[in-house]
């Protein structure tokens, strides 16, 4: 039995937990449901010694755990599968298993003959299958996720931390994932499952905790309760789940993608000769595993990256060596996909960060000089237009949380005719209240006349939000598909690009309307 | 680097640009044509068709003595030539692939051989002379690179290695002068393992940007050193003159024709730079302290969720490789000159970082990349000696124009440990 007591931790500004209880026996999966920044991941820090808490303990089998020390809640049997993986990437797998626990010999020999044969032993024991001598770098994220569980049972943990382990998955991976922690269950492991999906929660726990705001505000089991309910105590009020819109109306195409040739930073191919269209008037979605391209091809459409071959042309005349402010100034919007890498400058405020892309045009800069009253002026205006949640314009972004950032994205790119909407993950790491929000502006561009096309790995969120689906796998587009007549698991297998092998399965929901390739 | 990787561009598409691997390989073939007509016209139809270069293989004090090589110069241009001409048309029809790298050290070589026939021409050249001063000259550059090694395995850029061999090799004289030059080698490392805790301390501690930590440590030193070298050394000669560790010459294995003179007959400096790059080489790959310390280096929080004391191994690592920037340093005194001078460095720290880069991190290579720093520069010694017709002033550069090549055009994107240079920030 693990058991957390009063957990209380502040954060400057935050009360990140607050007075949080919670409970796992052995065998018993908890999901722990909340949206981000709900104080999830700050409890399960504490919990495994990364972060100190202000106030609190933690009982294993009733005897109080040394806090703030990740060694020692490994040595108590609390093993934590993080969601951004703790793996080197240079090292096999092996090795990292076998990493701060490593069996030596004399003078700190690693005997690697019998860390392989552990890693062996726990993937057939579990159904982990791996193998132990390849590099992490090579690995897809799926496995990647199985190195991390077999790290964890290698340290011989009894309660398992498995933080959002789905965000990163394919629907396939999920249910093998789901098969592996069946495994772990049956053999006697306590699991806390943190996640914010809530289909996902009432399939798989025997009890689910909800917390909000560094609460907990609620403890269900699945049987009793419903998405809807679930939906409302994370967010505090009553959520729209579903994407309202009406039926698309396409009109001419916009933009023109042919026989696109990409590579990635390491020079490798990762665009292989795609094309496509997107027409006025239609949300065209793009699933897939991360990785498969996705990136490199909306890099390549906005300019931030030369394709090696191929064209891209945007409503009738080639851009395809054009530079991202010529794009930019062709009425393209992009959303891109690690907003605060590429998307914002964090240490700007939010006013700079609001003319980011119009700074040098008249009314801001004239001539050599900046305007800032007029500047401040548009920023206090969309502002209040797209419900930026920030005390003023002159605070630096890093302060608002993703998702008001993600909005004054939003406002930045959608405020002017648009007639190209490119949103990478558009609501990754936000809440359910913005995710809301941020779905109904995309729609509203739709509406208004513009093409979208929307790239995201959250499979949910595509198949709500298209009108067309692309699923892309290893540079190619493998199938297209209408959102209303297939099923998750049909993308599932073309994401893994097992689809064209089988172009029947699933056939009677999907229908294939086509591949453009 | 150095994969091919098949392009297929689909029919009917626009090819935009080339791909980098595609550009490298022919500026490489013409590289090899160009080298190939220089050889021609400059050291096989530069001199007259009768003139033999003689390679002296031995030293006078050697037990087999006046072994030598003599070679008709033009004929060894031309052979030269020849083959780089044909390394050339390979390079552009059919590439080499993996081997790129291999072939373009073996093309270099045979330049310089063909280079050192010409300088020879009419004369004689003590080939194992220079070889065995390479080996000398790579000496301090190796510990400097393996200084580097050492920190930057850890995550810690070290810029501070030159002041850190400048200042040991300072204090190396003065307690050598006065205590004896074993007390004097002990001082010197541990003024390395001092300055590598400044460093750790700076870096670690107060998370100071690591380049101007460096700089700071190299001007101190350079700053310190020189003053005190005119106010102390200056009226003390006697503290500027230590005894100097005597070479070593190991039994049998030194009779070995040329590798005899070139791997055994030196002071204990030389042998501990040797057996270090061995020893650090398996222990970074096959013990525990390795595999953290890598670790350490390229994911620090993965590191620190395991229960490695990333700030502990850190520290460590730092003030070791400290320690072997202050052998390197006593080196530069009581293994080599024997007396301290202003600025006497003048970049072989620096030399050890890219030797650091051109080696990936690795100590092998860092030895491998401090033998080819040490032949550009003994190569310039003995050219100065033979008195070719190439100014003094290009020669100077070619330690240096042999670093900007190897770094720049040899190496490629050599990919430092991910997390090199950031300071690790717990929560």
């Amino acid at each position: 039995m693990l058991e957390l007591r009063g957990i209380t931790k502040q954060f400057p500004g935050v009360l990140a937990n607050d007075d949080v209880d919670l409970k796992v026996s052995e065998g018993e999966l908890v999901a722990l449901l909340g949206e981000n920044g709900a104080g999830k991941s700050t409890l399960m820090n504490i919990l495994y010694g990364l972060y100190t808490a202000d106030k609190g303990e933690i009982l294993v089998d009733g005897e109080p755990l040394v806090l703030g020390s990740p060694a020692e809640s490994i040595a108590a049997g609390i093993g934590m599968v993080h969601q951004h993986f703790m793996l080197v990437p240079v090292f096999t797998v092996a090795e990292n298993v076998i990493l701060g626990v490593e069996p030596v010999g004399t003078g700190g020999w690693i005997n690697r003959r019998r860390a392989a044969q552990s890693v062996r032993e726990i993937s057939e024991q579990y159904g982990l299958e791996v193998d132990p001598n390849a590099l992490i770098e090579d690995l897809p994220v799926g496995l990647q996720q199985r190195v991390e569980i077999i790290k964890v049972l290698f340290r011989e943990a009894r309660f398992l931390v498995l933080d959002e382990p789905t965000a990163v998955l394919t629907p396939q991976e999920v249910d093998e994932l789901i098969a592996i922690i069946n495994s772990l269950k049956e053999a006697g492991k306590g699991i806390i499952f943190i996640s914010h999906k809530l289909k996902e929660a009432l399939e798989i726990a025997d009890r689910i905790v909800v917390m909000r705001a560094g609460k907990t505000v609620g403890e269900v089991v699945p049987a009793d309760t419903s998405e809807n309910e679930l939906a409302a105590l994370m967010v505090g009020r009553p959520v729209e789940l579903v994407v309202r819109k009406d039926k698309a109306q396409p009109k001419e195409p916009v933009l023109v993608v042919e026989d696109l040739v990409v590579q990635d930073d390491r020079s490798a191919v990762a665009v292989k000769g795609l094309s496509m269209k997107v027409h006025a008037g239609e949300i065209v979605g793009i699933a897939g595993v991360q990785g498969n391209g996705q990136s490199e091809l909306v890099e390549a459409i906005t300019g931030l990256r030369t394709p090696l071959a191929g064209q891209v042309i945007l409503s009738g005349e080639d851009v395809t060596l054009d530079s991202p402010r010529e794009i930019h100034r062709r009425q393209v919007a992009h959303v891109p996909e690690d907003r605060q890498r590429s998307g914002l400058v964090l240490s700007f405020t939010v006013t700079e960060n609001m003319i980011l892309d119009s700074y040098y045009d008249p009314p801001f800069s004239k001539g050599v000089v900046m305007d800032w009253d007029e500047a401040r002026k548009q920023a206090v205006e969309l502002v209040e237009q797209y419900d930026v949640r920030t005390p003023s314009v002159d605070v630096d972004l890093s302060t608002l949380s993703g998702g008001n950032q993600q909005k004054v994205i939003a406002a930045r790119e959608f405020n002017r005719d648009v007639k190209l909407v490119i949103a990478s993950q558009p609501t990754r790491g936000i809440d359910v209240g913005s995710i809301e929000y941020i779905h109904s502006r995309i729609v509203e561009e739709r509406d208004n006349g513009a093409a979208v096309l929307i790239v995201s790995s959250e499979l949910d969120e595509v198949m709500a939000l298209s009108d067309r689906l692309l699923v892309m796998f290893d540079g190619r587009i493998v199938g297209e598909f209408d959102p209303k007549q297939t099923t998750n698991a049909e993308i599932g297998l073309f994401m893994l690009g097992s689809g064209g092998d089988q172009p029947d399965a699933g056939g009677e929901s999907g229908e294939r309307v086509g591949v453009s390739e | 680097m150095g994969v091919m990787t098949a392009v297929t561009v689909p029919a009917g598409a626009v090819k935009v640009r080339l791909t980098a691997e595609e550009k490298r390989a022919r500026i490489l073939g013409g590289v090899y044509f160009a080298l190939a007509l220089f050889v021609l016209w400059a050291f096989a139809l530069g001199v007259d068709s009768n003139l033999d270069a003689t390679f002296k293989l031995s030293l006078p004090r050697d037990r087999v003595k006046d072994v030598e090589w003599a070679v008709n110069t033009r004929l060894v241009g031309y052979i030269v030539a020849a083959i780089l001409a044909f390394l050339g048309g390979v390079q552009l029809t059919r590439g080499f692939a993996k081997r790129g790298n291999l072939v373009l050290g073996i093309g270099l070589l045979l330049f310089v051989l063909s280079f050192l026939a010409w300088a020879a021409a009419g004369t004689s050249f003590s080939l194992v002379g220079m070889l065995t001063s390479t080996v000398l000259l790579s000496v301090p550059v190796t510990l400097g690179g393996l200084t580097g090694v050492m920190c930057e395995r850890v995550a810690v850029i070290n810029i501070g290695i030159e002041g850190q061999l400048l200042s040991a090799a300072f204090v190396g004289t003065i307690v050598g002068s006065a205590f004896g030059q074993w007390t004097g080698l002990i001082a010197a490392t541990l003024t390395g393992a001092l300055l590598g805790a400044v460093l750790a301390v700076l870096a670690i501690k107060y998370q100071v940007d690591q380049i101007i930590a460096g700089v700071f440590i190299n001007i101190f030193a350079l700053g310190l050193t020189s003053f005190l070298a005119t106010r102390v050394l200056g009226p003390n000669p006697d503290l500027n003159s230590p005894d100097r560790f005597t070479v070593i010459e190991i039994p049998l294995l030194k009779d070995i024709p040329v590798l005899g003179n070139l791997f055994f007959k030196h002071n204990l400096f030389v042998y501990a730079t040797f057996l270090l790059v061995v020893a650090l080489q398996v222990g970074l790959y096959y013990t525990r302290w390795g595999l953290r310390s890598r670790s350490v280096g390229e994911h620090p929080k993965a590191a620190d969720t395991v229960g490695i004391n990333v700030f502990r191994t850190r520290y460590l690592n730092v003030i070791l490789g400290g320690m072997i920037a202050g052998f390197g340093g006593a080196f530069l005194t009581l293994g080599s000159t024997g007396r301290f001078e202003e600025n006497m460095t003048a970049g072989v720290g620096f030399i050890g970082l890219a030797a650091m880069i051109f080696g990936r991190w690795n100590p092998s290579g860092v030895l491998g990349a401090a033998l080819v720093f040490g032949f550009a520069r003994s190569l310039q010694q003995k050219l100065g000696i033979l008195g070719t017709p190439i100014p003094s002033e290009f020669l100077a550069m070619a330690p240096y124009i042999v670093t900007i090549i190897v770094v720049a055009g040899l190496v490629g994107r050599a990919r430092p440990p991910a997390a090199d240079g950031q300071p690790y920030v717990k929560q």
